[in-house]
């Protein structure tokens, strides 16, 4: 057998000699990614120190976007801040708004209509799900492939048209209600959201089909960026972030809210941690929403048409303490709520999950060169909303 | 009986109850518990660090999920929720700080996710965590002296 010998990177003398130490040394030094940074996707800095290529520390910086969003809750009668919730983050609007209506029903002690947790479900998962494509698309253009881009933004425009349908928004939807939701379903709802899913569900196997035969995209996300699972789980991160690196825990199965003890799906959890793994739980988390939401409407069509959506509730809640967690498109949000009796509250906390993650971009990027940054940091879905708050 | 020294990978809710008041007489008072979640109160600030540890090392739970501060007036008070990723348990303490002593032990070393928590709550309402490796501003801008979440703190039309 001949053997060809590697010549390409197989040098005589180690690189310092090569270079002349005297002549071409660098020094470490900090470089400034952000705030507008075509990576950063929204306001905030990450410092970088780099040693020729490779990152050896790194510290984000965060801050632009705070505008005091708890204090200012503190100043509203509480269906107020339903729409304050909603610009929490754009992209995981309806979750925001359903964790928050959750935790005061919590302080209040009463229970939604069934019909109400199942539209939430269908609500929450078409949120996900967009949210994810969000994410899908910018990560096509953070690692120069801009078809994955254009591919995402479409599928994206199919959820939101569903957004539409059920209660006549895009985006910031302002939809559910403390009690219940705003309004029922429309008459052809469930049609279009079958009809929805199935397409989609084609058309993520031809994104899924895109990327992987792309050998530039998958090499600039294997084998970068490992942690293990007890580094993730004492960094605090949540989330796809979280499940790609061998935490198997899912709110919504493992603690499960509303009804989604009543749903059957499996949670993808992959034990590589690294990059791609990451990406890899976001894209099979999309498959499992679908699933989800087709058994929601089966569960909606089964309770008729009459069923109630929404109770009356009384405006002052009784003083105490509450709070709820929700599996977010991102990870592990929580609001935390202290009444005092009024119709304010008196302090309301948000946990958001992006918080936490990007305080433990640290670890993340550490040792990874710094072309690879964008990569690492688009798989924790940056969002400076929620973060910043 | 059980073993308060023991690792616990997936203790259950009444078994979180016994060891914390054993392991603590005098110390934990465990005021509430539900499905999946234990409310239990510090009685003295300075035994913070020692439940944590406890909590993070025997009952297994990885993960804070959350640190923060409330104002209620005549005090400060400081509630964790701590979070075991086998059973999704979540225990909920809260230990009271009186206003002129604003110090509570990091519990940063422990969770390096409570890190930017306690950096949060520093800067929103001045509680001050000892043995923090990095109490800085996070937030709010290195020139700001004040603590805006604090009541004291006035919003417009809030007079």
């Amino acid at each position: 057998m001949m053997v060809v010998e590697n010549t390409i990177d197989t040098f005589d003398s180690p690189p310092e000699e090569r270079i002349g130490k005297d002549k071409y040394e660098t020094d470490a030094m900090w470089i400034y990614m952000g705030p507008q940074h075509p990576f950063s996707h929204g306001l905030w800095t990450l410092k970088v120190r780099v040693d020729g290529e490779i990152v050896t520390d790194a510290e984000p910086v965060i801050g632009y976007l705070h505008r005091g969003w708890e204090k200012e809750a503190e100043n509203r009668e509480y269906p107020k801040i339903i729409p304050m919730a909603d610009r929490l983050c754009y992209s995981a609007s309806m979750t925001y708004t359903h964790l928050y209506c959750m935790t005061v029903e919590k302080a209040l002690g009463i229970e939604v209509p069934e019909k109400a947790e199942y539209i939430r479900i269908v609500a929450d998962e078409i949120c996900r799900i967009q949210s994810h494509l969000m994410w899908l698309a910018a990560v096509g253009t953070d690692l120069g492939n801009l078809t994955i881009f254009l591919w995402g933004m479409r599928e994206r425009e199919y959820w939101l048209d569903l957004n539409v349908r059920l209660c006549g928004q895009r985006m910031t939807t302002n939809y559910p209600r403390i009690g219940g939701v705003r309004n029922d379903t429309t008459d052809i709802f469930d049609r279009d959201v079958m009809r929805c899913t199935e397409r989609f569900e084609k058309a993520l196997w031809d994104i899924i089909d895109m990327i992987d035969s792309s050998s530039v995209y998958v090499s600039r996300m294997k084998g970068i960026s490992r942690l293990t699972r007890e580094q993730c789980a004492n960094l605090g991160v949540t989330g796809p972030a979280m499940r790609g690196c061998g935490v198997d825990f899912d709110l919504r199965r493992d603690d499960p809210y509303g009804k989604y003890e009543n749903i059957d799906f499996e949670v993808p959890v992959l034990t590589e941690g690294d990059t791609y793994a990451r990406y890899m739980v976001r894209i099979e988390e999309m498959f499992q929403s679908c699933e989800i939401i087709r058994q929601a409407i089966r569960k909606i069509n089964a309770l008729g048409k009459n069923a109630p959506y929404r109770l009356k509730v009384p405006s002052k809640v009784p003083a105490g303490k509450a709070f709820c967690k929700l599996e977010d498109p991102r990870g592990e949000s929580l609001m935390y709520l202290i009444s005092d009796g009024t119709d304010k509250p008196f302090r309301l906390k948000v946990r958001a999950p992006l918080f936490t993650n990007i305080s433990a971009s640290r670890p993340m990027v550490k040792g990874v060169r710094v072309a690879d940054v964008p990569a690492v940091m688009a798989m924790i879905d940056v969002c400076m909303g929620e973060t910043d708050r | 009986m059980m073993d308060t020294e023991a690792i616990y990978q997936e203790p259950s809710v009444s078994e979180i109850k016994h060891l914390l008041e054993n392991k603590f007489k005098g110390k934990v008072a465990v005021s509430k518990t539900d499905v999946r979640r234990v409310h239990a109160e510090i009685l003295n600030k300075e035994d913070v660090f020692e439940v944590c540890n406890y909590i993070h090392d025997n009952l297994t739970f990885e993960h804070c999920s959350m640190v923060m501060g409330a104002d209620m007036i005549d005090h400060l008070e400081v509630i964790y929720l701590l979070t075991n990723y086998y059973s999704g348990t979540v225990i909920e303490i809260f230990a009271k700080l009186p206003l002129d002593d604003l110090h509570v032990h990091s519990v940063a070393l422990i969770w390096e996710g409570a890190n930017w928590h306690e950096r949060e709550t520093f800067e929103l309402f001045g509680i001050i965590f000892d043995e923090h490796p990095k109490l800085k501003r996070l937030l709010t801008p290195d020139t700001y002296t004040f603590f805006p979440f604090r009541k004291s703190y006035k919003l417009r039309g809030q007079e």
